[in-house]
């Protein structure tokens, strides 16, 4: 167990290479009740989740779901977050586990500033978060739920129950896989639990820990807030320009954003793979002769492609597919490559 | 329980001595630890090694660790097999052997722990 957000939480079960296996061809549980929920409702909910996010809330429909960035004046990360509208005025986001206070600080002052009828709830006590990842997810969860899952697209929600209790189910996940996470009231999320570990049993269901959650989300070249962005990174920066609502009116951090879309971008996030037998990891200077002109944000050995990949946050010049990158791995320098992204991405869509 | 056969380190090394030659490895505990294996850097063999000197890195996917010489001497043999199949140390961690040393100083035997001893390290 390691200490994460303030949760204790296990880095493995049976072993990260054997969970990120049992994802990408089967399913996996993990649990990831540390995630947070802060709520805006209220006439001008809409307004306010506008104001303070970079993506465009409008386009959402009740029951829809989008991902989207928190950001400083600077459009820089708070944290990135999904944003579920669950009604016309009602909104979820669902934030990192440490990050929660934080967020819903920042939140309730900058919907002050902005004004209007909202109020900001902090509902991450309301929710256990259990998230069932992997190609046989929707067959396990539908052994439990009369919910039509079929029916539920990619980054949609529905309410219904599991295992006879009651709760809210999202086609979404943090893995690349296909997959649902199901919010259920803490003191139910145990029973719920052990029913899917029943219910998967015969499919070779297994529980998941934050490593393979971590090797899963870098090989589907998903973000993680903290190590691969912070207050110092900007959306676009990040490569989540698709995150931003251009179209929409100003919201907090706008400005700088649509500056660097028109041309001031000084550096930005890419995909390398190893040419060399090594693991760049968190921290790892990118390097140009003698001088660090970039950063690894991430890295690993994935366990699916089974390649030595990572991020990393480097000068606008270096970031074409194709373009050599050297590494200083514990002061020995090692060849990158940096490749398009995504690195995995499942054959068959939702 | 660890193999009576060998010697163990604080470090989580084991070493089976033959006569003038030890061969080195790292234990259950130590791969249990470290998670799944994927890369062992070794030493070049010639090279000569002092007790407690670094002569290489083990990586799993979750972190990076020294390894640690138990004892002195100039390395006669590095497994090359743990190149193609890192694994072996997490499958069987007392057979997958990284490298052998000729003994350079058997005072430093002593220094080595016994499979009881080693066991108590580790609870």
């Amino acid at each position: 167990m390691v200490e994460f957000g303030g949760w204790d939480m296990p880095v493995e079960y049976s072993g990260i290479v054997d969970e990120h296996m049992t994802v990408r061809t089967k399913v996996g549980l993990f649990d990831v009740s540390h995630m947070g929920q802060i709520e805006l409702a209220g006439a001008d909910a809409l307004a306010a989740v506008q104001w303070i996010s970079s993506n465009d809330a409008s386009r959402l429909a009740v029951g829809q779901i989008q991902y989207s960035a928190l950001t400083t004046p600077e459009g820089t990360f708070v944290d990135d977050i999904l944003v579920y509208r669950m009604a016309d005025q009602h909104f979820m986001l669902v934030v990192n586990a440490g990050n929660i206070m934080k967020d819903h600080q920042w939140i309730v002052a900058k919907v002050a500033e902005h004004g209007g009828d909202v109020s900001v709830v902090n509902a991450s006590p309301r929710y256990a978060l259990i998230a069932v990842q992997g190609p046989e997810a929707e067959r396990v969860l539908q052994a439990l739920t009369a919910i039509e899952l079929a029916a539920i697209k990619y980054y949609w929600f529905a309410h219904g129950e599991v295992a006879g209790v009651r709760v809210m189910v999202s086609r979404t996940g943090y893995t690349g896989e296909d997959g649902f996470e199901v919010f259920v009231p803490p003191a139910q999320a145990e029973r719920v639990w052990n029913a899917l570990l029943e219910a998967g049993e015969s499919t070779g269901i297994k529980p998941a820990g934050l490593g393979a959650r971590d090797t899963l989300r870098l090989e589907a070249s998903m973000r993680l807030c903290g190590s691969d962005m912070d207050e110092q990174t900007s959306v676009v920066e990040a490569g989540l320009s698709w995150i931003v609502g251009w179209k929409k009116d100003a919201f907090i951090g706008s400005d700088r954003l649509r500056a660097q879309k028109a041309g001031s971008l000084d550096r930005r996030l890419v995909g390398f793979e190893m040419r060399d037998r090594a693991i760049a990891r968190h921290g790892h200077a990118v390097m140009d002769g003698d001088t660090q002109v970039g950063v690894v944000t991430s890295g690993t050995q994935t366990p699916f492609l089974k390649k030595s990949i990572g991020l990393a946050m480097v000068p606008v010049a270096l970031t074409a597919p194709g373009t050599p990158l050297t590494i200083d791995v514990r002061g020995r320098r090692v060849q990158a490559e940096v490749v398009p992204e995504p690195f995995y991405k499942r054959s068959k869509p939702a | 329980m660890y193999p009576t056969d060998l010697k163990y380190t604080r470090e989580h090394e084991w070493v089976r001595v033959t006569g003038d030659e030890a061969t080195v490895g790292i234990t259950d505990f130590a791969q249990k630890q470290l998670g799944d294996v994927v890369f062992v850097e070794l030493p070049d063999v010639g090279r000569v090694l002092t007790q407690g000197e670094v002569f290489g890195t083990i990586e799993s996917v979750k972190a990076v660790s020294e390894l640690f010489s138990p004892l002195a001497g100039e390395v006669l043999a590095v497994n090359g097999d743990l190149g193609t199949h890192p694994e072996s140390v997490n499958s069987q961690p007392h057979d997958a052997w990284m490298i052998r040393i000729k003994v350079a100083n058997t005072s430093e035997l002593a220094s080595l722990l016994d499979a009881d001893k080693y066991d108590a390290l580790t609870q």
